[in-house]
């Protein structure tokens, strides 16, 4: 027969101000199982504590119930408590009267029951309760990192230097991300070549890092301390080993392709290294646009190259690896501009979003630094920038904010004041977010010092006029409508979730927004960590951010997965799922069902028929304890431990007492 | 096919020639038009800028009397009629109205309305516009003006893109015309306050045509009886406010279509115009 | 709130936003001014409050200065601020309800001779159902003690049979008559309910 010890708390006045507490605690003491029953004002305070560990000394109890306030908040409190007096943590049970009872009802008598009632439930739970025990689990001290922007080189570089090995894995053909597009980085004005590539050649050289670009991650499977990867190395055509990057097969080359590196500006060649710093500095072809691979002819790049690295037999290599953690910073994109009717629709050539502005003005970009019209290359007399083109917007584009455009904008502006002198530079705003280091006073340098025009208000249409671009405007602050006849217009585009986002939250287990960006565990408590245990989230790929933010954040997840490699082994979950293989018909609906792939096949030989037969199992160290296949389970033959049936038919008993 | 056929007040008299050519353009191309009996004024602009109720009223009696006429569906060529009838069906069907004893709500809310180039694109075709064109308008570069009201506001036109509609264009291309790129389709012309303010309307008369000019357009081709007024009888001013010839004829589309047709301008109403139109018969 | 001036501190009506915002079925606080409707208002060059700063004043509750201003009678409901607004906020419906409210107060309004033209307008739909323009324009000249405006284009018009001296009468006219009275006894005034886009 269970012993069941009950405290009732008041939380000062949070319970007893609208719960009879006394009364709690003496209908309490009557119930089945109960042998002691007592109260406090703060139950979780250290004299509180060392009540409940007294009682259960003097009183032989062998379980606890305590009602106060919310489990997310004390439950572990109280365990850690009876696992100092010597119980099992989990014959620990909590009645929620403060939250669920004295916090949202005011009749006192009605409170008063509701919070014997609940506490009753909790008693009936715990009088079925058993000790559970979590195991442990190794880890593979191992992370991968899914991305090689700055957010993957920094936290790969960080995780690297702490002494674990780490492989990255990026898509392009070189690691670099956005950063590597920029030209000047806001507020300092340093150039983002300057500090992003010595990161890069870092990364390239660390011991402890590999570095798997032109490449995918295909498949995840396991869990935290134990994920099992398969990557794809795509054929580069190129081997790596033998190139020495010399650039003659990209010099030969005959096919020219719109460049993505150059945000649709320039061109690139269907052998190619994406900018000339890449890392590693190794071309790939891109098949898609190759002559040798769509009409079998040419074959010039093999024919040119000293090294004879050309292969164009190479295949994809398929790897598969263990992990212990997995940091994704796969980025983000960028709004069509297309989506804009009234501002072009991409249609000129004069209309720019920013990202390609970035590589106007940069030196190794397709105008080599010169801030040039797409139509004719002539310098611009009249530049006007709009920002929140697609951010803040219900009906075309996000609600959100950007973030990033007010800062970089500005940038631009002064980007143009400096190289050209005699330019009229007008910006069209909302509200000007500078809120960083430095920010404001970079935003107002811009304004004050050099003479860029601000308004305030939206555009509503941009259309030829002659050679240039009316722009129709408006101040909201003086009221009036503006017209500026331009030479070129920048748009500065929203920041978006990828295209393929869906495909891959699926493949991680990760949630996402209404927008597409990777839901982190808490937006203000667990910002770089996934709900779902091992997989760490750092960078754009969670919402719009600016480089100071990613580094931060991508630091964080480093720090956060050096957490986990210090130890050996993890703890599992002691409230899992467990079969009764006896009732177990082996239908599997459980392990479609499991949203962490925690349930097996298993096949067994049957006690009684002595013929083999396929029951489910659970894999101990995965189960989170949703109890999701318990309640899919037509045989009930599930059960979830510290949550049984049993238990809450108990509860539910006890609810309907006489 | 038969369609309801609600001419609205203007079809009667200053857009005559509007009436006169839709008629027969769509004669032939097959589309009958059964005029509703005893329609009234839709109640315009006037209506809705002072009464809602008085707005949804006016206009949803015409519906329902269509449908009382069995007829599921109205063709009404001036684009404001067309905006009223629309927004009338939409909020019958939404909040329901008052309407006079006799006249079924319900009904009204049910009938759809057309202008005339969703009729002429979505229930006549371009294959049939293309077979009826005996005399293509080679060599013609029409200004396609949209104005504000067959595709503004777009949850109550639901027709066309509202920012780059091409709908016009397809048909005037359908007949051989060339029209011209321009970027003036859809700036208001001012409509009544061509009356009221006529300086404004002047204003922004001479923006549109300036531009269609500049495009190398040799006339206009409309769709709403207001856009023609204004372009057409305020032309001169514009002209002077410009500081420049304009010399634009401003034409219905039916009336370039009913040329391609080869119906004869008088039929078209073609001599009715403040600019001269006739010439456009002279030299296709 | 008020607003501190040397001749009396008006004070804010706050119920007016609501009202407005009831009455035309748009979101009025969504606003957050961006101004886009006023850059692409045809007349705003011409009007005392842009198209933004007519829907700020509402949020203020500054009713007076609304009712009595000029941009509501000089918008044509073109819908161009109603196409591309962000927050999806019908501007020109807002313009509708807001010269409707302008009528009902009484306040004078800053451009008398278009509420004069859509009452004369309305008067002679009333009287036989559909509108002629002669007696339209007739009355409007001599109302807005201008009898020779535009008296050489109606006379060009007439010339090529575009006006029509005789007015055809609807048959039931009763009926529309009636649809008058319906539009007037309503005194809270229908609330129209967004109808967005299929």
């Amino acid at each position: 027969m269970r012993r069941v010890g009950v405290f009732v708390c008041w939380c000062g006045s949070n319970i007893a101000k609208t719960v009879d507490v006394a009364k709690v605690v003496a209908e309490a003491a009557k119930l089945p199982g109960v042998v002691y029953a007592t109260d406090y004002k703060y139950m979780c305070s250290e004299p509180g504590q060392k009540m409940i560990q007294a009682a259960i000394q003097e009183h032989h109890l062998d379980a606890v119930v305590v009602s106060s306030c919310s489990p997310t908040l004390h439950e572990s409190t109280f365990q850690r408590c009876i696992a100092d007096a010597g119980l099992n943590p989990y014959v620990f049970q909590m009645a929620n009267i403060r939250e669920q009872c004295s916090w949202v009802h005011s009749d006192r008598d009605l409170a008063t029951a509701k919070a014997l009632d609940q506490t009753a439930i909790a008693v009936g739970t715990a009088t079925k309760g058993r000790p559970l025990a979590r195991s442990e689990v190794p880890i593979t001290k191992r992370a991968l990192v899914i991305g090689a922007g700055i957010a993957g080189i920094q936290a790969a570089l960080d995780l690297a230097e702490a002494g674990y090995p780490v492989t990255v894995v990026e898509r392009q053909p070189s690691i670099g991300g956005r950063m590597a597009q920029f030209d000047k980085t806001f507020p300092t004005m340093d150039c983002a070549a300057c500090i992003l590539t010595p990161k890069m050649v870092d990364a390239a050289k660390h011991p402890n890092i590999t570095l798997l670009t032109w490449s995918e991650v295909e498949k995840v499977a396991g869990y935290v301390g134990n994920f099992e990867v398969a990557i794809r190395k795509r054929a580069r055509s190129v081997n790596a080993e033998k190139c020495i990057g010399c650039g003659v097969c990209e010099e030969k080359c005959p096919s020219k392709v719109t460049s993505e590196f150059d945000a649709g500006l320039g061109t690139r060649k269907a052998i190619f290294r994406p900018f000339p710093q890449a890392v590693p500095n190794v071309p790939v072809i891109d098949r898609d646009h190759c002559r040798h691979f769509q009409t079998g002819k040419c074959g010039v790049c093999a024919k040119v190259c000293p090294a004879e690295a050309v292969d164009y037999d190479q295949g994809d290599e398929l790897l598969s690896e263990r992990f212990g953690a997995i940091v994704v910073a796969t980025g983000c994109d960028l709004y069509d501009p297309a989506r804009m009717t009234e501002y072009g629709g991409g249609r000129f050539a004069d209309i720019i979003t920013g990202a390609q502005f970035e590589r106007l003005v940069n030196v190794g970009g397709p105008t080599e630094g010169h801030i040039v019209r797409l139509s004719d290359h002539q310098a611009p007399k009249t530049v006007v920038f709009i920002q929140c083109v697609g951010s803040r917007d219900d009906t075309k584009g996000y609600p959100y904010c950007s973030k990033v455009c007010c800062m970089y904008t500005a940038k631009h502006a002064t980007l143009v004041k400096e190289k050209l002198p005699g330019c009229e530079v007008y910006v069209f705003y909302m509200d000007i977010r500078a809120a960083g280091k430095g920010y404001e006073e970079f935003v107002r340098r811009a304004q004050e010092d050099l003479g860029v025009k601000y308004l305030r208000g939206r555009v509503s249409r941009i259309y030829p006029a002659g050679d240039q671009l009316r722009v129709k405007g408006a101040d909201s602050l003086a009221g009036v409508a503006v017209e500026i006849d331009a030479d070129l217009v920048v748009l500065a585009t929203a920041l978006r979730a990828r295209d393929d986002v869906a495909a891959v939250a699926r493949m991680l287990n990760i949630q996402t927004d209404q927008y597409g960006f990777f839901t982190e565990a808490h937006p203000k408590l667990r910002p770089v960590e996934n709900i779902f245990a091992g997989i760490y989230l750092a960078g754009a790929c969670q919402y719009p951010r600016d480089i100071p933010d990613t580094v931060a954040a991508a630091s964080a997840v480093a720090g956060k997965v050096c957490g986990l490699f210090a130890r050996d082994s993890i703890l599992s979950e002691a409230k899992i799922s467990e079969v009764n293989a006896a009732r177990c018909s082996g239908c599997l609906t459980c392990k479609e069902i499991c949203p962490y792939d925690a349930i097996e096949a298993e096949i067994i030989t049957d006690r009684i028929t002595r013929e083999e037969r396929t029951v489910a199992k659970v894999n101990e160290a995965v189960c989170q304890g949703c109890g999701a296949c318990v309640a899919a389970c037509r045989a009930a033959a599930l059960n979830l431990r510290g949550f049984t049936d049993e238990q809450i038919l108990a509860g539910m008993e006890a609810l309907c007492r006489e | 096919m038969k369609i309801g056929y609600y001419p609205g007040c203007s079809l009667h008299a200053t857009a005559k020639e509007f009436d006169l050519s839709t008629r027969a353009v769509c004669a032939a191309v097959g589309l009958e038009l059964v005029e509703i009996e005893d329609w009234n004024c839709c109640g315009a602009s006037a209506a809705h800028a002072i009464s809602d109720d008085l707005a949804v009223g006016l206009a949803g009696r015409n519906l329902a009397l269509a449908a009382q006429q069995g007829l599921d569906a109205v063709l009404a060529p001036c684009a404001a009629c067309f905006g009223r009838l629309k927004y009338a069906a939409q909020h019958l069907a939404a909040d329901g109205a008052e309407l006079p004893a006799g006249l079924d709500a319900r009904a009204a809310a049910g009938v759809r309305v057309h202008n005339i180039l969703d009729a002429l694109l979505h229930l006549a075709g371009l294959e049939r516009i293309r077979e009826a064109a005996s005399k293509p308008l080679a060599g013609l570069r029409p200004a396609a003006y949209y104005g504000c009201l067959l595709v503004r506001p777009p949850q109550v036109a639901e027709f066309d893109d509202p920012e780059n509609p091409t709908s016009m264009e397809q048909i005037l291309g359908a007949v051989g015309a060339e029209p011209v790129e321009w970027y003036h389709r859809l700036e208001c012309c001012g409509a009544s306050l061509a009356v009221t303010n006529t300086p404004s309307a002047v204003r922004l008369v001479a923006e549109i045509l300036g531009a269609a000019k500049a495009a190398g357009a040799d006339c206009v081709a409309v769709a709403c009886p207001m856009c023609q007024t204004n372009l057409d009888t305020r032309q001169a001013a514009a002209a002077a406010r410009l500081g420049e010839t304009l010399d634009l004829p401003i034409v219905y589309i039916t009336e370039l279509l009913g040329l391609a047709f080869g119906i004869t301008p008088n039929r078209l109403g073609l001599g009715r115009h403040i600019v001269d139109a006739m010439r456009l018969a002279r030299s296709s | 709130m008020r607003f501190p001036r040397s001749d009396g501190s008006p004070v804010a009506d706050l119920t007016f936003a609501e009202a407005v915002a009831a009455r035309s079925g748009e979101n009025i606080a969504a606003c957050y001014q961006c101004a886009k409707c006023t850059a692409g208002c045809p007349l705003a060059p011409d009007m005392d409050l842009a198209p933004n700063q007519v829907l700020r004043c509402v949020q203020l509750g500054m009713r007076d200065t609304v009712l009595a201003s000029s941009g509501i009678w000089l918008c044509t409901t073109c819908a161009t601020c109603a196409t591309r607004c962000p927050r999806d906020i019908d501007l020109a419906r807002v313009m509708d309800t807001l010269r409707a409210m302008a009528l009902e107060s009484g306040v004078t309004p800053a451009q008398p001779q278009t509420p004069l033209f859509y009452r004369l307008f309305l008067g002679l739909v009333r009287r036989g159902g559909r509108l002629n323009e002669v007696p339209l324009m007739a009355a409007y000249g001599l109302l807005t003690r201008n009898p020779f405006k535009d008296l050489l284009l109606g006379q060009k018009m007439f010339v090529k049979g575009k006006l029509n001296p005789i007015a055809p009468k609807v048959r039931d006219i009763a009926q529309v008559r009636e649809i008058f009275a319906i539009s007037e006894k309503s005194t809270t005034k229908t609330q129209r309910h967004e109808v967005k886009g299929s």
